[in-house]
């Protein structure tokens, strides 16, 4: 599989009145045609300004791109400006936002909100445009296209709204499609539904997906593979199966053993303890060394490099260097890693059945 | 949405008829009557004159006839000038009155709406605090130094506008100025606030992410949800015009409501006082709930709701 | 990095101390000090304080600080420029005690023979500079024209600092006396507002039910009956004053107060800090005291800020056109009112009061911009 996006080193910071904000502090990672990349990590770690950052949409004084590379098709996006980045943006990479109550015009029809990216993109008029965007609303699932075309936003419900957004973020089959936790802020049903749903346009239009949440659940529903972020960095990265049956990183057990599982009777749920830092003053070493039961001395100083586990399976902890001590994940996760290979609950089988 | 507006309009003849009845006893307590303004009369012409007015009726026969009047759309015969109904008087002077405020709330908001914009626009810029500081100026100086300023630096000093009264379109330049800085200052504060909260929101995002140009985003996604709620703030700019008339008018001594208002006020002319006294009130009142319902209807979200707050 | 240098004992485990990553990073601080920190570091904010400040100190000890009264009247001295000791030797401000007018005239005699004929002055008094020598012809001549006014009048070591008026007071005690006039007005009204409004709306919320639904109907009338109307009809029944200007202001002004109070005691009337305490046995009393003031403070304090320029102003515009307070009382409305109708002549008798008001309102709104951003939460960094 050819690469579609590189991301090399990218390092993104924010410069505020209290001091600068290292929100993002060397990421790398890539996305193949047709491929689904999950990212995870709890809230503040650095998620939606990376791939903001992809479509350069972060608030210009204040953020800096401090080093890096992002090549979208070879491309180096970074030194785009920002006539050439409205080309690539809603074309070649569309984006859809964690909260559908938010992110759509309140004052706008929906079918104008649709038409912009056509308009624009695809140099149609507004009449051609617009059955286009009838299409793409009953491509989402909403019925009565037509007729919606003319309502505002508050006259869709939330999962509504957020089949809109998806429409939006299709309307011109980017390559790239970033999905900024797009059900976090669903009812659990509609969220399966809107799952369901990116699933089915990835099938269709093959385009490749970067999927973020906070939710490891929904990952193994949806992604090929999975990267793991903490304090603006990538901890582990592997494909789904080795971030699940496999995972390296004390941060990826943490977040493993929080995740309710369905069979489970005497549910155990673990929790990280403390709280992420603060990337005003990034600390020293592992950032996640604080509240790691497993960290080593080392961890104090110096930060881990990537370790290799395979060939596609790479992880950030000094855990997996010659010298360290063998440690075994804690055994609720242990039994919850055996669990998901036991019930099979990875979506990527069922995926296999339902072709 | 009905209800709304009838019960609306409902506490509106309520407070009108407030007004009216306050007023009325008011100007009774007071003395004076419409021999004040005469020469000296005999007895019997005296006698004459009182009739006419029916001032020797009982005072809530006097009562009932001037809240019946009213309703007919009759308020008086002015004390100052005899024989001349109140609202005779009105109908001369309110034309300069409401060209006037008219200009200074198109000509105040347009320019309010660009400054709040290019504030929002140069966020923290140089551009953002000459703004900011213009509107702090605008809100905060009285629109009498201002008008007292324009007039002499203007008229007096360098003659390039008439010093006062009422001709063409020259004459009402520096008074519409003068009243046009509350209303634009209030207009460049709310639309900057607006507009930064409206940038900075989940939506514009979304647009932005469509590739639309940063024009389009500023202008059709931006502007538009600024512009909305701006019509909330109307109702202290009319005020403020209507105040704003009092003084400024009697500045430029241009022959409307405001400047007629203060002279019966001097002069002790009642039936002018409590006839221009409603008529201020109802302009207030109107003002105030056209803008509600104006809202009610521009604004989607309250559109389809039903208007209920 | 070259990992085989790293000794073996680096990979111990860590043994964690205590759990330092819960600690708050920051010190933590009450509200209170929280807002105050903003307010203080909001630099426009501390400046409007010192102007306000300093205005103030000047309204009590202004007047006092020269020997004239501030209705000391004397038309052998009226309408004199401002002249201050020590800055009237730099010849470009206007501090000089000299007034200084262009004159048109056939030649130059006819042009200073105006222009003593407009000082009611001698010759010796003035001082003429030639700018258009003339031929004959009408309003030809150009001549600037200094008018030395103290010279003239016998008033050597006299010092107007901000000149006389048109009855010959001092400027500089009247416009000092005219602030402190105003200031007392408006911090009148606005005290009896918040006090009226806070226990209007205090009551209306906290008791609710039947008399809120009342008390709320009322206040519904009233806000449809303008402010403006309301003080016009009560200025043309009181004898001017200063305490009619106060009654008519207060007769609507405690509206806003009491919506916003009763806004913000329903919100939080039934939060559970109130709710526990309640169910605790507290006395309503100790409710009101301990729970809601303190917590109403803030929205009570800006309230009041933005209420105290109105009322500045509202006085001066009564003033300004006839219907507040009279002459010989100073108050700044009657200053701009009297400095208006010289101002052609005389610009000092109305750019002074003009400036103060200005600064006055400039002053209150810019803090009360900045109390409205200390007591916001979003602000506090
Ligand atoms: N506009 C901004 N200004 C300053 N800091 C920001 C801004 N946006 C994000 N950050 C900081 O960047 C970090 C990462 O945020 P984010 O990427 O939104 O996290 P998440 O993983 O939850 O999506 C956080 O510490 C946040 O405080
Ligand atoms: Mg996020």
């Amino acid at each position: 599989m050819s690469k579609l996006l590189e991301v090399k080193d990218l390092a993104i910071s924010f410069n505020t009145f209290s001091g600068e904000v290292q929100a993002v502090r060397g990421v790398s990672f890539d996305v193949a045609k047709g491929e689904t990349l999950a990212i995870v990590g709890e809230s503040g770690s650095g998620k939606s300004v990376t791939t903001k950052s992809l479509m350069r949409l972060l608030p210009t004084p204040q953020s800096v791109i401090k080093r890096g590379q992002i090549l979208f098709e070879g491309e180096d996006l970074v030194n785009k400006t920002d006539k050439e980045m409205q080309k690539i943006r809603g074309k070649d990479i569309s984006m859809i936002f964690q909260d559908p109550m938010t992110s759509l015009n309140p004052t706008m029809k929906i079918g104008n909100q649709i038409m912009e990216g056509l308009i624009k993109h695809q140099n149609m008029s507004r009449s051609e445009a617009r059955p286009k965007a009838a299409e793409l609303l009953k491509q989402v699932g909403i019925p009565h296209a037509e007729k919606r075309l003319h309502q505002y936003p508050h006259q869709f419900s939330g999962g509504m709204r957020q089949r809109v957004v998806i429409a939006m973020a299709l309307a011109c089959n980017p390559k790239l499609l970033i999905a900024d936790e797009p059900t976090t802020a669903l009812d659990v049903t509609i969220q399966a539904q809107i799952l369901e749903l990116m699933k089915d346009v990835q099938k269709e239009t093959g385009s490749s997906i970067i999927f973020i949440t906070h939710d490891l659940g929904v990952v193994a529903n949806i992604a090929d593979r999975v990267a793991v972020m903490y304090a603006g960095k990538i901890v582990e990265i592997g494909t789904t199966e080795e971030i699940f049956y496999n995972p390296q990183h004390p941060y990826t057990w943490g977040l493993l053993g929080s995740m309710p599982t369905l069979d489970d009777t005497d549910e155990h749920l673990m929790s990280i303890p403390g709280s992420p830092p603060d990337m005003l003053n990034p600390p020293k070493g592992d950032a996640f060394a604080p509240r790691n039961s497993y960290a080593l001395k080392i961890d104090t100083e110096l930060e881990p490099p990537m370790f290799k586990v395979s060939d596609t399976h790479y992880a950030a902890t000094w855990l997996l260097h010659e010298n360290a001590p063998k440690v075994e994940p804690p055994a609720e996760v242990k039994r919850r890693m055996a669990g998901f290979s036991k019930t099979g609950e990875f979506l990527k089988g069922e995926e296999g059945e339902d072709q | 949405m009905a209800r709304y507006i009838a019960k609306r309009l409902f506490y509106m003849f309520v407070a009108l008829f407030i007004i009216a009845s306050v007023s009325f006893f008011l100007m009774k307590m007071l003395p004076g009557s419409p021999l004040s303004a005469q020469d000296k009369l005999s007895d019997e012409q005296q006698e004459i004159v009182l009739e006419k007015y029916g001032l020797n009726d009982p005072l809530p026969v006097q009562y009932v006839r001037y809240l019946g009047n009213i309703v007919k759309g009759d308020l008086g015969i002015s004390f100052q000038f005899s024989n001349t109904p109140v609202t005779k008087i009105i109908q001369d002077r309110i034309g300069p009155s409401m060209q006037l405020g008219f200009q200074a709330l198109v000509v105040g908001t347009i320019l309010g709406v660009l400054l709040g914009m290019i504030a929002a626009i140069f966020h923290n810029g140089f551009l953002d605090y000459s703004s900011t500081l213009l509107a702090v100026l605008g809100t905060s100086i009285p629109s009498f130094v201002f008008a007292g300023l324009l007039q002499w630096v203007f008229a007096v000093e360098l003659g390039w506008f008439p010093v006062a009264f009422w001709g063409g379109f020259e004459y009402t330049v520096l008074p519409t100025i003068a009243l046009m800085i509350f209303p634009m200052a209030t207009a460049a504060r709310f639309i900057r606030t607006e507009m930064l909260e409206v940038l900075g929101s989940d939506f514009i995002t979304t647009a932005r992410a469509k590739g639309i140009t940063e024009y389009a985003v500023v202008f059709k996604h931006g502007l538009r949800n600024s512009l909305i709620p701006l019509i909330t703030v109307i109702g202290p700019m009319a005020i403020s015009l209507l105040t704003g008339s009092l003084v400024i008018e009697q500045i430029f001594a241009i022959p409307g409501i405001g400047e007629q208002f203060v002279n019966s006020i001097m002069v002790n002319d009642y039936p002018t006082i409590m006839g221009m006294t409603l008529l201020i009130a109802f302009l207030f009142i109107l003002i105030v709930l056209v803008v509600d319902i104006l809202y009610g209807f521009i604004d989607p979200r309250i559109r389809i709701s039903g208007g209920e707050k | 990095m070259d990992q085989n240098k790293l000794s073996k004992d680096m990979f111990e485990p860590l043994e964690h101390k205590e759990d330092t990553s819960e600690k708050i990073a920051r010190p933590s601080r009450s509200f209170m000090q929280d807002a105050t920190r903003t307010f203080v570091r909001n630099i426009a904010a501390m400046f409007a304080l010192t102007v306000l400040v300093v205005i103030s100190v000047m309204s009590i000890i202004g007047p006092s600080m020269n020997e004239f009264g501030y209705d000391d009247q004397d038309l052998t001295r009226a309408k004199i420029p401002p002249r201050i000791p020590v800055l009237e030797n730099i010849s470009w401000l206007p501090f000089d005690g000299t007034m200084t007018e262009t004159f048109q005239g056939t030649n130059v005699e006819d042009a200073t023979a105006k222009a003593i004929m407009r000082f009611k002055t001698e010759e010796e008094f003035v001082d003429v500079k030639v700018l258009n020598e003339g031929n004959g012809t009408r309003n030809s001549a150009e001549v600037d024209v200094t008018y030395h006014s103290y010279q003239a009048l016998g008033l050597d070591d006299t010092y107007f600092w901000l000149g006389t008026d048109n009855l010959g007071r001092d400027q500089w005690t009247r416009l000092w006396k005219g602030t402190r006039v105003s200031m007392i007005i408006a911090l009148a009204a606005a005290a009896i507002d918040l006090v009226i409004g806070v226990a209007y709306g205090g009551i209306s919320a906290y008791l609710g039910g039947r008399v809120d639904n009342i008390m709320q109907r009322i206040i519904e009338i009233l806000v449809g009956i303008p402010n403006l109307v309301v003080i016009l009809l009560m200025i043309i029944i009181l004898q001017p004053g200063i305490v009619s200007l106060i009654v008519a202001m207060i007769i609507t002004g405690w509206i806003g107060m009491a919506r916003i109070v009763r806004g913000e005691v329903l919100k939080l009337k039934n939060q559970e800090f109130v709710l526990a305490s309640r169910t605790l046995g507290a006395s309503t009393g100790r409710i009101i005291t301990k729970h809601l003031l303190p917590n109403i403070s803030g929205i009570i304090i800006i309230n009041t800020m933005f209420t105290i320029p109105s009322a500045i102003f509202t006085e001066a515009f009564l003033s300004f056109i006839g219907l507040g307070l009279v002459p010989p009382e100073a108050s700044l409305g009657t200053l701009i009112n009297t400095g208006f109708d010289n101002l052609r002549t005389y610009p000092y008798m109305f750019i002074y009061p003009a400036a103060v008001i200005s600064l006055i309102m400039i002053a209150f709104n810019i803090m009360a911009d900045g109390l409205r951003d200390a007591f916001d939460p979003k602000m506090h960094k």
